[in-house]
């Protein structure tokens, strides 16, 4: 129970760790640029983060299994390519439907990677570095190549981010709304419950009766549908669609993840991690133009702010395994050995 | 072990398909120059894929090993510009390879980190550095030496002009036959797969499975900084998007080679051929004036179809021949 407990709290310190470097990060450069704090600013870094969380909390659930989605990067682009065709065919389509047929077709794609993964006990990321080259090719056997630049995506797509709803843009509603139902699945649904269990301890999970295989099935069927959801949005708001959409996005995306403490190995992982994740990559993305750094730094110090962090959880995990063990009970079998 | 499993003449048998079966529909497929020609797409990728090949056989992973080219490539266009000669540009690569693959070994090792997650950090990083230092520049103007081992041929070197033998191929070749001696034919070979297997119990046989590790990282390095060698020469130009994406190039050539990616399992032969479908596919593919990305998209069903393709085979052999005794590992 205690163990349970300081692990509680050791996760909460990991996640205060993470966002008073945020807020170090943010008052440094608002202090060399004041323009950084103001509200509008702010508002930008929350738009950019947007769709970046709808992915995460995706890629989440999956990196929870033990598994990794490499394809929601393509699985977006091809969603997006869809949808803006339809809408270019069928002028009159509703925003309803065009929602639905992004996050039906989301998660088709996502449910034929854990359908592989679970029918053919194949390693998820093989399967979705298949995927990953295979989706964004049928983008461009859809497409035939073409582009489909802003006017000819559809005003309704066009007009989903830049909606505001009480004062706030519709994307940070989006991202709001999904974070919420992930947390909500993750701490309330016995489902939620039963991926941390499977990514704990696979044979135990399986020992204790949890369907394995749905549960595989569900998490990247999700994973899918909120990359299919994110692709109509992407489309939406930088309106427009071509092949190497949001190409190389899937590292991103599980850079957000390991950075907010979510374990690659699975089973360990919070929601308000992960959005800080986000938040540090969006904060980080803002901040390089305001204090003038060229933005070619951008992946170099993503880079190094992933290896900085698993070098610290590794470390972290190490003091606690010390404290496990009992040291006299250490010392007697040293002795003995 | 034996020198062609079931997987390996299937490999083989769809290399003749494609050969023959683009040869007779291609017109000038069967020309020597085009054959030598269709060697040049896979070359470069191969030497990375025997490296990529290793790790996975011993359990790990680089996917850092494209962005590992770029830096190398890097490195030998900056002692170019301070004046060093071909020798010291060569050197110079390979030192940024080997450090780039032994800071991943380093944080493999040391931290006891997965190598996927360490190496998608180390992507980002050197990428990253990639694009800072050169920014949308590109460095030219590399010597005739190098430009020649990227696109010459064996026989303009030996002079002998008959042999229409890409340097690049041979140079594969050569790589090819010692990473095969090494991984088949030695103890060290036997302890990787030992590794790949089971790591805990290989350390408890008195494997010294940490120094394995890291000498497979570095030399991951060091085949990456050859292959961007090769491929600066070829193309003449270093830029920081070189060789973008190889990473997942080399792993479907490592899987499709019958390398399980759960280590422990797979050969060299299979890697090459492998490397060789591949390339030959993509480049008729390419005379067919069918694009990148189609061809990309074929790969990536390839990759699947390949892992799915022998539970089935073991299935169906199964029950032609229930008494059949279980095939164990590849070994």
């Amino acid at each position: 129970m205690s163990t349970a407990l300081s692990h509680h709290w050791h996760a909460r310190r990991r996640e205060w760790l993470l966002a008073a470097i945020i807020a170090l990060i943010v008052l440094a450069v608002g202090w060399r640029a004041p323009v950084f704090l103001s509200a509008r600013n702010a508002l930008d870094i929350g738009n950019d983060s947007a769709i970046l969380v709808i992915l995460v909390m995706g890629q989440m659930l999956v990196l929870l299994t033990r598994g990794v989605d490499l394809s929601v990067a393509s699985n977006l682009a091809l969603t997006g390519m869809l949808c803006a065709l339809a809408a270019r065919a069928w002028p009159g389509i509703p925003l309803a439907v065009l929602l639905l047929m992004a996050c039906a077709i989301g998660a088709l794609l996502g449910a034929v990677n854990g359908w592989l993964i679970m029918r053919f006990s194949l390693p998820p990321i093989v399967v979705t570095l298949g995927t990953l080259s295979a989706y964004r090719g049928a983008i461009f056997v859809a497409s035939g190549g073409a582009w489909i630049s802003d006017h000819e995506i559809h005003p309704l797509i066009k007009g989903l981010p830049r909606e505001e709803w009480l004062g706030l843009p519709a994307l940070i509603w989006f991202a709001f709304a999904v974070a919420l139902a992930t947390a909500w699945l993750l701490r309330w649904r016995r489902e939620g419950r039963e991926l941390y269990a499977y990514g704990g301890n696979p044979h135990a999970a399986l020992y204790a009766g949890i369907p394995v295989r749905q549960r595989l099935v569900m998490a990247y069927t999700l994973s899918g549908l909120l990359a299919g959801l994110a692709g109509l949005l992407w489309v939406g708001r930088y309106s427009i669609a071509f092949t190497e959409l949001a190409s190389g996005y899937e590292l991103t995306v599980i850079a957000a993840c390991v950075i907010g403490g979510v374990s690659i190995g699975g089973g360990v992982g919070t929601i308000a991690g992960a959005l800080l994740g986000v938040l540090f990559i969006g904060v980080v993305n803002g901040a390089l133009p305001v204090i003038q750094v060229s933005p070619f730094w951008q992946q170099a110090i993503a880079g190094a702010v992933i290896l900085v962090s698993v070098v610290l959880n590794a470390r972290a995990d190490r003091t606690q395994g010390r404290q496990i063990l009992d040291k006299s009970l250490h010392k007697a079998q040293g002795a003995a050995a | 072990m034996k020198a062609l499993d079931t997987w390996e003449r299937i490999l083989i048998a769809l290399i003749v398909l494609v050969y023959l079966g683009f040869g007779l529909g291609i017109d000038g497929f069967f020309t020597p120059y085009a054959l030598a020609d269709s060697t040049y797409n896979f070359s470069e990728k191969a030497l990375i894929a025997l490296a990529m090949a290793l790790l996975v056989i011993g359990g790990e992973i680089d996917l850092s090993i494209a962005a590992t080219m770029a830096l190398a490539s890097m490195a030998m266009g900056f002692a170019m510009k301070a004046g060093a000669g071909t020798a010291t540009m060569v050197l110079a690569a390979l030192a940024t390879g080997a450090a780039c693959g032994a800071l991943n070994g380093w944080l493999v090792t040391r931290w006891k980190l997965p190598s996927i997650v360490v190496t998608i950090g180390t992507l980002s990083l050197y990428r990253g550095l990639a694009q800072v230092v050169l920014g949308d520049q590109a460095i030219t103007g590399y010597p005739e030496t190098l430009v020649t081992w990227g696109n010459g041929y064996l026989g303009d070197l030996l002079d002998l002009p008959w042999l229409i033998v890409p340097i690049e191929f041979a140079v594969m070749l050569v790589a090819a036959l010692l990473v095969g001696l090494f991984l088949h034919a030695t103890v060290h070979g036997r302890r990787i797969y030992a590794i790949g297997a089971n790591a805990t119990a290989a350390r408890f046989s008195g494997i010294a499975v940490d120094r394995y590790r890291m000498g497979l990282f570095v030399f991951a390095g060091v085949m990456a900084a050859l292959a961007a060698v090769l491929l600066t020469g070829r193309i003449g130009s270093t830029r920081p998007n070189l060789a973008m994406g190889w990473e997942l190039d080399a792993v479907t050539i490592v899987i499709l080679g019958g390398v399980s990616i759960l280590g422990g399992k797979g050969s060299v032969v299979g890697t090459m051929l492998a490397a060789v479908l591949l390339g030959s596919f993509t480049f008729a593919m390419g005379m067919l004036n069918v694009t990148g990305i189609v061809v990309s998209m074929v790969v990536g069903g390839l990759l699947i179809v390949a892992m799915v393709l022998p539970l089935y085979l073991r299935r169906f052999m199964a029950r032609v021949r229930p008494a059949a005794p279980v095939r164990g590992s590849f070994s």
